[in-house]
């Protein structure tokens, strides 16, 4: 029993991290149907200028508080992966709104791409300690199942942001311009919408979530890399794809799902399958989960019927 | 542009009087600078360049001429046709010899074609036992294959930790997989039960999942056959969940980066093995990691060493057959026999390392100590 | 042939004829001139040719169907591990190239069908997502499927694949004509290699202008509308799938058969990433695009490599970066600039074989 409490744990934490990437990828293709390849990428840059800032910190003021250490990398972090993410969409995603619909796809590998080599030349190729600043030592609010502090901070903060995010996109006014810019750009902005501004502002807004997704992976697992992000992105667009791309509480629910699939799936497939199958193929459930729902529910868990846009 | 054409005058120039004086001898280092495991590849290339620049400091000369030894340091990027490709380049480029390439997968196919063209090849890192078993006469390895490690370990794991059960990890990589059932066959002659056999791959960072199972299994001693980037956060979730049972590594988790990575949650209960003998104990152990250190600002990851070795090894042969020809000092570099940074270095009659002595070590005191 | 020479840059439109003969005359020389560099360049050019074989099955699927597929590499893996069952001594099988090459195309073909039935319902970047999961689902097999009973040897890959023999004639020797002239065993597999993108080549270029061709047009620009005009998209989408994973389970035996080793690590998703960018790179949807997509991004990083030292030395005076990272630096940049600057791809696809005069001339009258 404490086993399989303890992998909900492990799912819960997974999701979590994969719901708030899964966020900026929803968006961003719910508003210009681009796959925006690099957005885990953002997610490396958004850890490793954290731990360049708490390094620098270190140095000058030792003795600060973990927490407000934290908070301001997490400061410095963000509003560099907005600057990024507003750099990207403008210089690359911007001239190509209207080509042939692969032209962008193919930019954003480019981009992803050049974000890891100039990571890898700015940071090295070795793998850095990231430091914990909120503990590790775990605690046991059920016998046998173990959950530490920076654990219940992942949880807690990706679901804050993500409710941020909603109340953001439902409530506001800015959120209103935002849907009526993913419904219909031309229609939008003849309601007089800053089209180009908003959507400027989606990859933003993705961006500072990817950012702080990328702080808080970092500090759960002690390890920051150029590299990094790649994974956590692609397992991230496959939640997003899974919840029904386009769709917030869809990108939510797909990244948890995703991530109690896999940790499920690595705890318990071997018995399943009378050891035929074992946690080797722990990457692949996400996958056969992805194929399952989409066959019998082609537009994903939570998404609406769209139009093709092919 | 004319500052360019003047700087490529100047280059000539130098060039073509440092050739009057002196004989170019290249030799080839390959292993992936791009990728998840770029760090490792860029610590090979380094361990041989500062042989070729040791070479190079000390002066050698061969046939009667004073010997220039150059490095031409290549990206693999860990892809088996990226591997053969770069092989052919340097067989081009009129290498004497390689040092490379780092992965098993890269390094068969690419010694196929060094062996065509009679290239001598030493992998200072690809563990794989098929690398040496294919016939072929100048492939060798500085370190020691997974047979001869994984039976180690394997010992040690029901010897002098005397653990019943154990949990057995692998990355799914060529060496992860290869080291792993090399331990768990051994594990298994020594009497002890695998109760748990779990994978993840390279490029995984999260753990919890089949750490959670193998906690379940109560094992006395959890085995991971993989990489440090992997085993450092591997041992904090270990930590995380309340795991106590004694962690064992091969040498791929036997670095300062594994205890960088791992942190706090490396304890006195975690052991690594690594070929060769401990490195403070050979003459120029800690003076290599010194001078590596103060070389290339960074330090000594895990392979260099060998690397190093393999390097110098050719660089020995050829001052002993007096030539710099692959065919020439080709018999002499089998006959190798000189202490090397990593131990004494001499190959068997298939190319690997010959009794490749294997230490066991214990974290103790913020570092691995040799038992 | 004719659409790459009309590609070729001011001769291709004066004088097309001539422009036939000197993209030829290039294909035939290539290696030729490519030797005179040194043999690495004779082994690109032998990789350039795998992946136009793999970027044109790839642009049957995503350039003419309008299906995008990420995982396409899946195929190429099936291939070169039927050769590695069927022809190594893994399972001591050695069956001749002429065995090997069909059943391979089949299995690859029925891969395709499999990853077509069920994702028939999807469509766009859907599509994309499922693919790029079947990709990684069979390369996870192959590393995976040596326990419980060993099939694929796992992570450690297989050895020793058996050349090709044709006639009895060793490819991966060289081909001793005199007492002095031998011919490189690399221009063999060139030559072979051409031999079947030529083929390829042919039988694309009557498909394109076949029946299945324009149903395929007409299903990527308007699905709805090809329905309605009595087209049976089902049929074409799985007919693309198994026609296009054919040309990947080709070029997967050519490529494990040359190299020798087959591994799981040649099938990662980044190779699907790279064959589709040569598509897009050289223009989707056009069969010259896909040569010259695939022959500039597979030999620029070659080059990139050879470059990246004497001219940084040659600017700066000293190496101010590494190869390897201006390699990465450079090519992510063209990929950027190039969707940038030319985002239907360097050779645009037109639709003129939907011209009836057009049609006429290759003698369809229908």
């Amino acid at each position: 029993m404490e086993i399989f409490l303890q992998q909900i744990v492990n799912g819960l934490v997974v999701g979590s991290v994969y719901a708030l990437v899964a966020l900026g990828y929803t968006m961003v293709y719910g508003i210009l149907g681009l796959i925006n390849f690099a957005h885990g990428d953002l997610v490396m840059v958004g850890a490793l200028t954290a731990l360049q800032t708490m390094m620098f910190l270190m140095g000058v003021a030792p003795g600060m508080s973990p927490i407000a250490m934290l908070t301001l990398s997490l400061l410095v972090a963000v509003p560099v992966c907005m600057l990024l993410a507003f750099t990207m969409e403008r210089l690359a995603y911007r001239p190509l709104r209207n080509a042939p619909r692969l032209a962008p796809l193919i930019t954003a590998i480019g981009v992803s791409f050049l974000l890891q080599t100039l990571a890898m030349i700015i940071w090295g190729r070795n793998y850095h300690t990231f430091p914990q600043l909120i503990s590790t030592t775990p605690i046991q609010p059920i016998e046998g199942v173990f959950i530490t502090p920076i654990q219940i901070t992942i949880i807690i903060v990706s679901a804050l942001m993500m409710a941020a995010l909603v109340l953001l996109v439902t409530k506001t006014k800015l959120g209103r311009a935002m849907r009526a810019t993913a419904e219909n750009h031309r229609v939008a902005a003849l309601m007089g919408v800053d089209t180009n501004m908003i959507i400027a502002l989606t990859f933003v807004i993705g961006a500072a979530l990817a950012a702080v997704a990328g702080v808080m992976f970092a500090s759960n697992y002690g390890i920051a890399h150029y590299g990094m992000g790649f994974m956590p992105g692609l397992k991230a667009f496959t939640a997003a794809v899974l919840g029904g791309i386009g769709n917030l509480g869809g990108a939510m629910l797909g990244g948890v799902v995703l991530g109690l699939v896999e940790s499920f799936g690595a705890g318990y497939i071997e018995h399943l399958t009378f050891g035929f199958l074992n946690s080797s193929y722990q990457d692949i459930f996400a996958f056969i989960i992805l194929g399952l729902v989409l066959i019998f529910r082609p537009t994903g868990l939570l998404g609406e019927r769209v139009s093709d846009r092919a | 542009m004319k500052q360019t054409v003047v700087a490529l005058a100047i280059m000539g120039i130098g060039l073509s009087v440092a050739q009057a004086q002196e004989m170019v001898v290249k030799l080839g280092s390959v292993a992936p600078l791009t990728g998840t495991i770029s760090h490792l590849g860029k610590d090979n290339e380094n361990g041989a360049r500062l042989a070729v620049e040791d070479a190079n400091a000390k002066g050698v000369t061969i046939g009667g001429k004073k010997v220039k030894f150059e490095l031409m340091g290549e990206d693999d990027q860990a892809d088996p046709r990226t591997g053969t490709t770069v092989a052919q380049r340097l067989v081009d480029a009129g290498v004497k010899g390689v040092v490379g390439h780092l992965n098993s997968g890269t390094t068969i196919p690419a010694s196929r074609i060094y062996n065509q063209a009679g290239v001598p090849m030493i992998s200072p890192s690809a563990t794989n036992p098929t690398l040496t078993r294919q016939g072929y006469k100048a492939v060798f390895r500085t370190i020691a294959n997974d047979v001869q490690q994984g039976g180690v370990l394997g010992k040690f794991i029901v010897g002098p930790l005397a653990a019943r059960t154990v949990a057995i990890i692998d990355d799914r990589t060529a060496y992860g997989q290869g080291l792993a059932d090399e331990t768990e066959k051994a594990v298994k002659a020594g009497g002890g039960k695998i109760v748990a056999r779990e994978f993840t791959n390279d490029k995984a960072t999260d753990f919890n999942a089949i750490l959670t199972k193998i906690r379940g299994a109560k094992p006395d001693v959890i085995f991971f056959g993989g990489m440090d980037a992997q085993g450092g956060p591997m041992l904090r979730q270990l930590k995380q969940l309340g795991v106590e049972a004694k962690f064992v590594t091969g040498d791929g988790g036997c670095s300062p980066e594994m205890i960088k990575l791992a942190g706090e949650a490396l304890g006195a209960n975690a052991y690594c093995s690594m070929a060769g003998l401990p490195i403070e104990k050979m003459p120029g152990g800690t003076e290599f990691r010194n001078r590596y250190k103060a070389r290339f600002n960074q330090d000594v990851q895990i392979y260099s060493p060998y690397a190093y070795d393999a390097a110098t090894s050719m660089i020995n042969a050829m001052q002993a057959a007096n030539s710099v020809e692959p065919a020439k000092y080709l018999p002499e570099l089998k006959k190798s026999n000189f202490s090397g940074v990593t131990g004494t270095v001499a190959f068997d009659e298939l190319g690997d390392i010959k009794d490749g002595a294997i230490t066991m070590y214990q974290f103790k005191a913020g570092t691995w100590a040799p038992m | 042939m004719n659409e790459l020479a009309l590609a070729v840059p001011w001769l291709g439109k004066r004088n097309p004829q001539a422009a036939r003969w000197l993209v030829i005359a290039i294909a035939i020389g290539a290696p030729l001139v490519a030797m005179m560099f040194g043999r690495t360049w004779v082994r690109v050019l032998d990789f350039a040719l795998l992946y136009i074989l793999l970027a044109l099955g790839l642009n049957l699927v995503v350039g003419f169907a309008g299906l995008l597929d990420l995982g396409y590499i899946a195929f190429y893996a099936v291939g070169a591990y039927t050769a590695a069952f069927l022809a190594s001594p893994h399972f001591d099988l050695h069956m001749p190239i002429w065995i090997v090459l069909p059943l391979a195309a089949f299995f690859a073909a029925m891969a395709g069908i499999t990853l077509g039935f069920p994702v028939l319902r999807l469509r766009g970047d859907y599509l994309a997502i499922v693919t790029l999961g079947f990709g990684e689902i069979v390369r996870i097999f192959m590393n995976n499927l040596n326990y419980p009973i060993n099939i694929t040897n796992g992570p450690q890959g297989i050895n020793s694949l058996d050349p090709i023999m044709l006639f009895g004639w060793d490819l991966s020797r060289n081909l001793q004509v005199t007492e002095e002239l031998a011919v490189n065993s690399l221009f063999l597999y060139y030559y072979f290699f051409l031999a079947c993108v030529v083929g390829s080549i042919i039988f694309i270029q009557r498909l394109q202008i076949s029946r299945v061709g324009r149903a395929w047009a007409a299903m990527r620009d308007d699905e709805l509308a090809a329905k309605a005009i009595g087209i049976n998209t089902r049929n074409m989408k799985l007919l693309a799938f198994s026609l296009g994973a054919t040309f990947g389970g080709v070029s997967g035996v050519l490529f494990g058969t040359f190299q020798g080793f087959v591994s799981p690590e040649s099938f990662s998703l980044m190779e699907s990433i790279a064959v589709l960018t040569m598509v897009v790179f050289g223009g989707m949807g056009n069969i010259a695009g896909a040569i010259v997509g695939a022959i500039i991004l597979s030999a620029l990083p070659e080059i990139l490599r050879h470059l990246a030292v004497p001219v940084q030395q040659a600017v700066f005076g000293h190496v101010l970066l590494d190869p390897e990272v201006l390699r990465m630096l450079l090519l992510s940049l063209a990929m950027i600039l190039m969707m940038l600057l030319r985002p239907a791809g360097l050779i645009p696809a037109n639709a003129k074989y939907s011209h009836i005069r057009h049609l006429k001339a290759k003698g369809v009258t229908e």
